[in-house]
């Protein structure tokens, strides 16, 4: 299997990761090395072998849906890279907003 | 008497009981280390001040009589585990600045013990790593050094400073997450103890997540006894981890106190006999298999036909994981954000800036092997090999009790070594991965030196939430093997 710079420009698109332009083959040129060393699977007959999703065999438990928590907007809020803005500043637990650049013009 | 640095933590909490010393004088004593010893950058965070005051609550609760199991011992915690109002920043830089609003399970459960945080270990970004060198914050020493060779060695990855720090006496102990080895081979490479527990023992609750059906949190310690007496404390049912066990938590001391091992069964699997593994480490793992021999144990061959496998299924199953997990740093709601002109340029100048070359590297392999076509041919097939171990060890089970195979293929290696090609650095978990993939609990113990003077490890593997005969059998390799090394100046 080997992976061309388109490929890893589209990949990259894929995941939102910025990729330089230099970085492109290199990158093209491990990965593919990693494919080429991940290809060995393939010797490997696994016809009728079902899927191993988690090494845990207990079924994932149900809980009443019911609210467990909440009025916590300002630790939700207080990591915000780009500041919050809250409903009400003598309140911020009341609520509030994670800013972003304009998505609609 | 010894220096309170010196002492395990059986010494240290008996010590305590006897005051000898109080919880701050140790917290003390043990911060001096961190000071001494900040050169070998086994720390991202030291938290000086939260030590005292919570060695200070220690006191007040013992004067109370109200003495947990961990009561006033220091320990040095991952900067994977999210603590409340500390940053915690997985060592990248996308998390620069994060400093959680809340606790994580494991870290609460070592606090109500009465444990006390001097600060926040270095780490490979997001634990994507086998030698550390992959921090944000620089790649940290290993206080080991070849005879009569002054290069600087990696403690091994991902936990690298944990290890580091066990080994430097910094600290007795402090906690790690395994994912594919990231505590079993640090553990062997600074000749400490390293203890991955069976994937569900310990909550994943407030970890950092890298691949969530691999992770699993564990200790590091100086003894068998030592890690025994920390994932004693780290364990137990937690439903905000829905993978979590809802079983009890046996006492894992006493089974590490009772090294017999007579009519045990011991399986050595012939696969891990491979090409690229060092001839002492070889003669090491014959040399234990004698020990435990010696000590009444019954060796059995045994046979894992899809080890070399396992390697190559989990660079497809963990970054794939990796990459759905590392979707949610998006600049918006935490850690950091570099400006676009749009969400979509935002998000993507963030992770461009935010995360280093290796994390960038999985989250591709892991978008590629999950996209639209790929799935079936990588993830699905990957899968399915993950059943064929998971199967393998099952019927090795039913010959034998633990296996002992080597840790690491090789003793710790000067930092900037197998950096080229990234399957090298790969290859360094080839002896830990399959017991990851099948869930299973796994444990180095310091067995012996080479001939440059650097520890050697050996792994044993238990059944499944078996960790009590594991913890024997690991009890009997260390009293035979009577390591008690120390690295040269610490």
């Amino acid at each position: 299997m080997s992976l061309d710079k388109e490929t890893v420009a589209r990949i990259a698109r894929l995941a939102r990761l910025k990729v330089p332009e230099e970085e492109l083959a290199p990158l093209a040129g491990e990965l593919s090395g990693i494919f080429a060393w991940i290809e060995q699977l393939n010797e490997v007959d696994t016809n009728n072998v079902e899927p191993m999703s988690s090494v845990s065999d207990v079924t994932l438990p149900m809980r009443a849906d019911k609210v467990t928590d909440g009025g916590i907007a300002a630790k939700v809020l207080a990591n915000a890279p780009g500041g919050a803005v809250f409903i009400d500043p003598s309140d911020k637990n009341a609520g509030g907003f994670f800013t972003v650049p304009k998505v609609v013009e | 008497m010894a220096a309170l640095t010196d002492l395990t933590i059986a010494q240290l909490s008996a010590a305590l009981a006897r005051k000898d010393a109080s919880a701050l004088e140790v917290a003390d004593a043990h911060l001096k280390k961190l000071d001494e010893h900040r050169a070998l950058n086994a720390f991202i965070t030291e938290t000086p001040d939260k030590a005292r005051e919570m060695a200070q609550a220690s006191d007040a609760r013992r004067a109370k009589g109200e003495a947990g199991l961990l009561e006033g011992v220091p320990l040095a915690i991952k900067d994977l585990f999210c603590t409340e109002g500390v940053q915690t920043t997985a060592a990248s830089n996308i998390l620069k600045g994060f400093v959680p609003q809340y606790e994580s399970t494991v870290t609460a459960n070592l606090w109500k013990s009465g444990a006390v945080m001097v600060g926040k270990t270095n780490l490979d970004e997001f634990a994507m790593g086998s030698s550390n060198m992959t921090s944000h914050f620089g790649g940290v020493e290993n206080p080991w050094k070849r005879k009569g060779d002054n290069r600087k060695l990696v403690p091994g990855g991902s936990s690298g400073g944990s290890a580091a720090a066990v080994a430097a006496y910094m600290v007795p102990g402090s906690t790690g997450t395994d994912t594919g080895g990231s505590i079993r081979q640090p553990a062997a490479f600074c000749g400490i103890v390293g203890l991955k527990p069976t994937y569900g023992r310990c909550s994943r609750w407030g970890v950092v997540a890298f691949s969530s059906s691999l992770d699993q949190p564990g200790p590091f310690a100086r003894t068998v006894e030592d890690t025994a007496l920390l994932l004693h404390a780290m364990s137990g049912h937690d439903p905000k981890d829905s993978t979590s066990a809802p079983l009890p938590v046996p006492d894992f001391a006493a089974a590490a106190r009772n090294p017999d091992i007579r009519g045990m069964k011991v399986g050595i699997p012939k696969e891990y006999r491979v090409d690229g593994t060092s001839e002492e480490i070889v003669a090491l793992w014959s040399k234990g298999m004698d020990m435990l021999k010696a000590a009444g144990a019954e060796p059995v061959e045994v046979s894992l036909p899809h080890t070399k496998y396992a390697l190559p299924a989990y660079y497809i199953v963990a970054p794939a994981e990796c990459s759905s997990n590392l979707a949610r740093y998006d600049g918006v709601r935490f850690g950091l954000r570099v400006p676009g002109k749009d969400l979509t340029e935002l998000y993507e100048n963030t992770r461009g800036a935010g995360f280093g070359k290796e994390t960038r590297r999985r989250i591709l392999i892991g978008t590629y092997v999950l996209s639209a076509g790929y799935y079936d041919a990588y993830y699905k097939k990957a899968q399915q090999i993950r059943a064929l171990i998971a199967r393998d060890f099952k019927q090795a089970f039913e010959k034998c009790d633990v296996l002992l195979t080597p840790t690491a293929p090789t003793a710790a290696f000067a930092a900037g070594d197998k950096m080229d090609d990234p399957v090298t650095m790969y290859l360094n978990d080839m002896f830990t991965i399959p017991a990851s993939m099948a869930g299973l609990p796994g444990i180095s113990v310091p067995a012996g030196m080479d001939k440059d003077g650097l520890p050697l490890g050996l792994q044993l593997i238990g059944r499944a939430f078996d960790e009590e005969t594991l913890l024997r059998a690991a009890a009997a390799l260390e009293k035979a093997a009577a390591f008690g090394g120390r690295p040269a100046g610490y």
